[in-house]
């Protein structure tokens, strides 16, 4: 891909968000688009959100599963910005109007206390320098036409993120076993999916492993302070206005997702 | 012509010879739910008449997505004889199956017979003694595991053997909804999922089935082994490989293909 062409898809994905109107996938219009295309499609949306005042506040790394990347046809993860636009408090419903498809991921949260520059970081090494880990849920969405996605379509697409909401109980890394440790998703009271810990590429401290070298690779680092979110532990499931959403890992605690109900005047007029 | 003594003659054929077949409901459509436990039963009987001994049951479609594959809304029950059980570091007996898979399972000792009617998640619990991760062996006697209701429980809920892990653990130390297990194939992580998978609790798959068995009239004994059902779906163990499943307080379950 030319410069021209990864700016013009840059700001179509940017304009997606915006319309809520999906644009087509992109990785089969452009047959010559590569990893590095695709991530600076990503970056070049970074930096517009960052001229527009917002912060990057973390990163998220997707296709972490075995499912994903058998469904995809891969054998690597990807990852994504956060923006501090991107955090709900769990207490305030989600206007789900704002997304175009989303679905949610259960995750436990690493919020860094110090700085992680790869390549070269080991697993000892990450694990050192993460402060505490909070339960998560992540909303993840596409700006591409039925969720119709390679890995470049992905990655141009900010890794699918959508929005995050963060749980209350820290918990250090000493005191959790996360390979092992259990997950349970709950739809308005309903068990909808189950996982553990290592189905994020077998622990979760691999995945952030893999972020710090991936992206130390390109010269960024993960700061102190920042939030990573490693990747989900069950499939992800579709979610609509005036669902609620739960997520219970074992020893970590729960967080909740409440999605506004579709319009304020028809809850009223059921009520 | 079909009839119960002659579906259990096809189908312990099937198992000693090694051969899978069509559902029988391709040649018997009218094969009822009760028909289907009588030749369940009538297998059981002939292997308990030649010195098997019973030993605890199985719950099979305990999970929701396999319910709806299979379009219903219970779980089913199999018989579980001395014979199904595979040793600890012993390999899947390729010789005496037609095409094995393994699935992670919570499975229950219990310390006291447990009757339906009736019984609650509750009261089922405080009937179990121990608490043990395992992995069960299972194997259909039809072609490609293709089958309905009907003919999955005639077949004894494609049993077939079932290893049991070496850490027990008392009921009260654990809360099974959120006991994960992460199932790995030669070390690989293909799948994960918790007790909640099983009938939102293992606890409620026990229920259901002292329940589904006093409508037979039967009860479960104190000091049978209950095997709740699969917690992911079920992965192929052929010759070469090795299934893991490891578990977040009942310890690892490991079985190779042989």
């Amino acid at each position: 891909m030319d410069t021209a062409t990864r700016a013009l898809t840059a700001q179509q994905l940017v304009d997606a968000y915006g319309s809520r109107e999906p644009i087509d996938q992109i990785s089969t219009r452009f047959p010559d688009m590569t990893l590095a295309d695709a991530y600076e499609i990503q970056l070049l949306q970074i930096r517009s959100r960052e001229l527009a005042g917002r912060r990057v506040i973390g990163q998220k790394v997707g296709l972490t599963s075995a499912a994903m990347q058998r469904q995809l046809g891969v054998d690597q993860p990807d990852y994504g910005h956060i923006t501090d636009d991107m955090v709900f408090l769990e207490h305030v419903p989600i206007d789900a109007s704002q997304y175009l498809q989303p679905k949610i991921e259960p995750e436990v949260a690493f919020v860094l206390k110090s700085s992680l520059r790869g390549p070269g970081v080991t697993v000892a090494q990450a694990i050192a320098a993460v402060d505490f880990v909070l339960p998560a849920l992540e909303i993840i969405d596409s700006r591409i036409r039925d969720w119709k996605i390679g890995i470049l379509d992905t990655i141009a697409d900010n890794a699918s993120s959508g929005g995050i909401v963060l749980g209350s109980t820290p918990v250090s890394l000493a005191d959790v076993d996360l390979r092992l440790s259990g997950c349970v998703l709950h739809r308005n009271g309903d068990v909808i999916g189950t996982g553990a810990g290592g189905a994020v590429l077998g622990s979760p401290i691999t995945s952030l492993v893999w972020l710090a070298n991936t992206v130390g690779a390109l010269g960024i680092t993960l700061e102190a302070g920042h939030i990573v979110l490693p990747g989900s532990q069950t499939a992800a499931f579709p979610v609509a206005p005036g669902d609620v959403i739960r997520a219970q890992f074992a020893g970590i605690g729960s967080v909740t997702a409440r999605f506004a109900p579709n319009s304020p005047a028809t809850t009223e007029g059921a009520s | 012509m079909w009839t119960i003594n002659h579906a259990a003659d096809v189908l312990q054929a099937c198992e000693q010879e090694r051969v899978d077949r069509p559902p029988i409901t391709d040649e018997w459509p009218e094969l009822d739910l009760d028909s289907a436990y009588a030749v369940q039963d009538e297998v059981l009987r002939r292997k308990l008449e030649a010195g098997e001994r019973l030993i605890g049951v199985k719950l099979g479609l305990t999970s929701r997505a396999k319910q709806q594959r299979m379009n219903v809304h219970a779980p089913l029950t199999g018989w579980l004889t001395d014979a199904m059980v595979l040793p600890a570091g012993v390999p899947v007996p390729q010789d005496q199956l037609i095409h094995p898979r393994a699935e992670p399972e919570i499975v229950f000792v219990l310390g006291r017979a447990l009757e339906g009617p009736g019984v609650t998640a509750a009261t089922a619990m405080a009937a179990v003694d121990m608490v043990y991760g395992g992995l069960e062996i299972i194997d259909s006697r039809y072609r490609d595991f293709r089958f309905t209701l009907t003919d999955v429980v005639a077949d004894n809920a494609s049993s077939a053997k079932f290893v049991i892990g070496g850490v027990g653990r008392r009921p009260e130390e654990l809360d099974l909804a959120l006991e994960a297990v992460l199932l790995e194939v030669d070390g690989a992580v293909v799948d994960s999922a918790t007790g909640a998978a099983v009938q939102g609790h293992p606890a409620e798959a026990l229920a259901l089935a002292a329940n589904d068995l006093a409508q037979r009239g039967l009860r479960l004994e104190a000091g049978w082994i209950v095997l709740t059902g699969g917690m992911t779906d079920a992965v192929f163990t052929p010759p070469g490989s090795t299934v893991g499943a490891h578990f977040t307080n009942l310890g690892s379950v490991v079985v190779s293909g042989g």
